[in-house]
């Protein structure tokens, strides 16, 4: 006998169109680019510069003694030259494959960077003010190893690395002998500048 | 010159786009490697978000068509492998970018 088979219409699918798959794949190639560009736009030879530079301006800053106010504005130039060699850097290896500075990733970098540095040239005055600039070393590693933890949270795992030796090297220096502070200074804006920006330079691209 | 060339195609010309990189992995695999000098494996897979053998596999296709070297070596005694985009692969990327701006163009047209 046979059965009886009710016939349903099959409901048919929307075919995607070819235009807004065109339009996914954009969106795709540009996302990935973002991505891999933030994953590896940290500067190895940039870091290194910064590094020589901060090596430099401890040698310096050593023989300003007595003088705490030459000592202060030495630390504050070596900051705005560091950081216009760590701008720069960035720059051109971004541009070294095809991407902008200022592109998302760059973007986020900076929102996620920035914050700790502000914090830290505002608590810079209050302290120098307050005539506690023994406590401005520390102070300067911790926030910037804070501000390379969270700006490098969507980098290579090298980077937050790097930013947790700034934070050890600042909590050591809080807890020292002000006399070592320069060598804290050297270590961390010099040793460890130097060390990860050669790992980073080698192993991707620059 | 290409761009406004594959602008002037029509869609149905537009269709006939590479075939070895519209295929979403090594899409990304290459759109990855376009934004970066190199990456390795393990970097790639975890820019990707996805599992050792379909890297392995999708990055071999693309060496294969000389999209991509493969450079391996060893650090310490850990093998690294390192991928990067050759200018086959990039001028494949660009062509393939073009044929979508193309596609987009060519449904506003419309």
């Amino acid at each position: 006998m046979a059965s009886v088979h009710v016939l349903r219409a099959v409901p048919k699918r929307e075919p995607v169109e070819l235009h807004s798959q065109a339009m996914d794949n954009l969106r795709v190639i540009r996302d990935t680019m973002e991505r891999a560009g933030s994953f590896t736009g940290v500067p190895g030879w940039g870091g290194v510069a910064m590094g020589v530079s901060a090596l430099l301006a401890a040698a310096v800053a050593q023989v300003q003694y007595p003088s705490v106010e030459r000592w202060f504005l030495t630390w504050v130039l070596e900051a705005v030259v560091a950081l216009a060699i760590g701008g720069f850097a960035m720059e051109l290896k971004a541009r070294s494959v095809h991407m902008s500075i200022f592109s998302p990733p760059g973007r986020k970098f900076a929102l996620s960077f920035c914050p700790p540095l502000i914090v830290g040239a505002l608590v810079t005055f209050v302290l120098y003010r307050s005539d506690v600039p023994n406590l401005i070393p520390g102070m300067w590693l911790c926030l910037y190893g804070t501000g390379i933890v969270s700006g490098g949270a969507f980098s290579v795992r090298i980077v937050p690395v790097m930013g947790l030796g700034f934070l050890a090297l600042g909590c050591a220096a809080f807890f020292s002998s002000p006399v070592w502070n320069d060598a804290y200074l050297a270590a961390g804006f010099g040793g460890l500048h130097i060390l990860f920006g050669v790992i980073i330079a080698r192993r991707y691209g620059g | 010159m290409a761009k406004q060339s594959a602008l002037r195609k029509t869609p149905n010309e537009i269709g006939q786009f590479d075939r070895l990189i519209h295929e979403p992995m090594r899409l990304r695999i290459v759109s990855a490697l376009a934004a970066a000098p190199s990456l390795s494996f393990s970097d790639l897979k975890k820019l990707l978000r996805t599992t050792d053998g379909n890297v392995s596999v999708h990055a071999r296709r693309l060496e294969e068509a000389e999209y991509i070297a493969c450079t391996k070596s060893f650090e310490g005694r850990m093998p690294k492998t390192e991928y990067k985009l050759m200018p086959v692969g990039r001028r494949a990327l660009e062509k393939y970018l073009d044929h979508m701006e193309a596609i987009i163009q060519a449904a506003r047209e419309k």
